[in-house]
């Protein structure tokens, strides 16, 4: 499997990374490698192998549907705007975005 | 293929009309899908976020088990399968008021699969609409666009509230069934308690999938209107996609697949971003949650739980009570109506007291703008005045005297004491019956020539009894000594 030019600016600019023009080719040589090495994988025979979803043995914990007091809880407006560029009424206040 | 149920009719032919639903219904539950921050409606700017909510490093989403168990509430209330085995993924987009990044969600592997739902029409006709699958996912911040011209303001304080997005096979085929289909939806959400069906709050929205076509033909292109919020709405942005549509189609253009909003005060739909990129959310596995394991007896301890639902009740008001389909549906589908219904029909016939709550009382809530609860006449002392009835004490007549005082001037009165006191009972005695009719045949001698010949101007004579003993006379008995006094057969 390989990917062009084309997928590798859109798959930046999907995830608002920027790349610069300059970078594209390179980029995707990168890419392209990484994704033939594992390729090989593919020779693996998996023939009546159910897909596996997680490789920890470990079921999923759940909790209890109650106010947590601590940093998992709310109550903190505070500490939550606190590393924001610009706040005000605890709202974050970012550039406008128009739909 | 099966014959299309409604058509619209264009300039150029008929169109069938193709609608299906995503409905986000929020979880009723006291904590955040991942985290314990609280999800109380109305806080203070991000008083209801966690570090979890905010996405802060390091911070990991740990799973509420009510939320998983009202997923599965809902599952068995919407007839579907529900996947002992299911998984969550990430729906990644950039917005502010998603500042993970990400949406956790559950994409190939949903908590529950396919169901049915029965859909009650106008007519009284009822539809099957399919369900596709409910999935649980975290809901998004707000973002708050008119507080500067600069600036958009942004609330967290819906970021990870549990949502269950229940979404519709393409099964509705006009702008009713897609209403329909959405109000029966929040009515099986309420009796099972696992939303609370506030569409002011938010706690209920639907994405409104359209398409057209001509019949017979492969689905169109369709369109995807956003954030719905009431019933009412759904029914105008199906009427208001399908026309523009097939407008848009008659001239010779395209649909394009795309995202539209509805605008209240227009009543219209307009374009809010093209498809091409917003929906390529390069979904994947996500890596800091497990896969979901229902335990062995979860389903089965859910499904124990569960009430009595919208339909099985409106069959058994039909069946055991013999409701007419309209009358049961109107009780069953809202739940306060149908505990007054049934603490009114309590000890009493069914069909008297349905005709009781839905014509008269209903009809004096609607007037003065009341709910069900809010009603100023309680269900037992309804049952009292249908009580009276049935036991021939008042006629259906008088009943209605009676509860007009209980409305006013006698609120809160037992209605037999109304009787009472007003002196209302039913004469049942044959002797002042008697009397009454001979009186009314001795001043009449013109009208007992007539009913010789027209037997229908008997009616007449029953009227001038009622009126000369103040309508408490029993109308049956009234009717027999007139027609033996008469000679009327």
């Amino acid at each position: 499997m390989s990917i062009d030019e084309k997928t590798v600016a859109k798959v930046a600019k999907l995830a608002r990374i920027a790349l610069p023009e300059e970078r594209l080719a390179p980029m995707t040589h990168e890419l392209n490698d990484i994704l033939n090495w594992v390729e090989q994988l593919q020779e693996v025979d998996v023939e009546g192998v159910e897909a596996m979803a997680s490789c920890v043995d470990a079921v999923l914990p759940l909790r209890k549907d109650a106010l947590a007091q601590d940093e998992t809880g709310g109550g903190q407006p505070e500490a939550v705007t606190k590393n924001a560029p610009r706040t005000e009424d605890h709202f974050f206040v970012v550039p406008k975005v128009v739909e | 293929m099966s014959e299309p149920r409604k058509l619209l009719k264009g300039a150029t032919g008929d169109w069938e009309v193709v609608v299906g639903l995503e409905v986000h219904a929020q979880v009723s539950s006291v904590s955040k899908l991942f985290s314990g921050a609280s999800t109380t409606y109305g806080a203070g700017p991000n008083e209801n976020v966690s570090l979890v909510d905010a996405a802060m490093p390091g911070m990991l989403p740990v799973i509420n088990e009510f939320c998983v168990e009202q997923a599965v509430r809902t599952g068995l209330g919407l007839n579907a399968e529900i996947n002992k085995w299911s998984r969550f993924d990430r729906k990644n987009y950039f917005y502010p008021d998603l500042p993970q990044g990400y949406q956790i969600s559950q994409y190939k592997d949903p908590i529950v699969g396919e169901g049915e739902i029965e859909v009650e029409l106008d007519d009284g006709s009822t539809v099957m609409i399919g369900i596709e699958r409910l999935h649980l996912e975290q809901d998004a911040g707000k973002s708050i666009h008119d507080l500067a011209p600069d600036a958009s303001y942004v609330d967290l304080n819906r970021s990870g509230v549990a949502l269950m997005e229940i979404v519709s096979k393409p099964d509705m085929r006009s702008a009713e069934e897609g209403a329909a289909y959405f109000s029966k939806l929040r009515t099986i959400l309420r009796y099972l308690g696992t939303c609370d069906g506030n569409m002011d709050q938010g706690s209920m929205r639907a994405d409104v999938n359209v398409s057209v076509r001509r019949p017979g033909e492969a689905l169109g292109t369709r369109t995807e209107t956003k954030n719905v919020n009431s019933i009412r709405f759904v029914r105008q942005v199906i009427d208001y996609e399908a026309r523009r549509q097939i407008e848009v189609l008659e001239e010779g253009g395209t649909i394009d697949q795309e995202t539209r909003l509805f605008d209240v005060k227009t009543g219209e739909t307009r374009t809010m971003r093209s498809k091409e990129d917003a929906h390529d959310y390069r979904y994947f596995p996500d890596p800091d949650l497990l896969p979901l394991e229902l335990p062995d007896d979860l389903i089965e301890r859910v499904r124990a739980s569960l009430p009595e639902l919208p339909d099985q009740k409106k069959h058994r008001f039909m069946d055991d009570l013999g409701l007419s389909a309209y009358d049961a549906s109107v009780l069953a589908m809202d739940k306060d109506k149908a505990d007054y219904f049934e603490a009114v029909a309590e000890g009493h016939d069914g069909k008297l007291a349905a005709n009781w709550v839905t014509t008269e009382l209903f009809g004096v809530l609607n007037k003065q703008g009341l709910t069900i609860k809010e009603s100023p006449v309680s269900a037992a002392q309804l049952g009292k005045l249908v009580g009276l009835i049935e036991d021939k004490t008042i006629s259906g007549k008088i009943a209605k005297q009676v509860f007009e005082h209980m409305l006013t001037d006698d609120q809160g009165k037992d209605p037999a004491d109304i009787v009472e006191a007003r002196g209302l009972k039913q004469v049942t005695d044959t002797g002042a019956i008697e009397s009454a009719v001979d009186e009314v045949i001795a001043a009449n001698p013109d009208q007992v020539e007539r009913v010789k010949e027209k037997p229908k101007a008997l009616g007449w004579f029953v009227g001038q009894v009622m009126k000369a003993t103040g309508g408490k006379a029993n109308p049956q008995a009234v009717n027999e000594i007139l027609r033996a006094k008469l000679g009327v057969e």
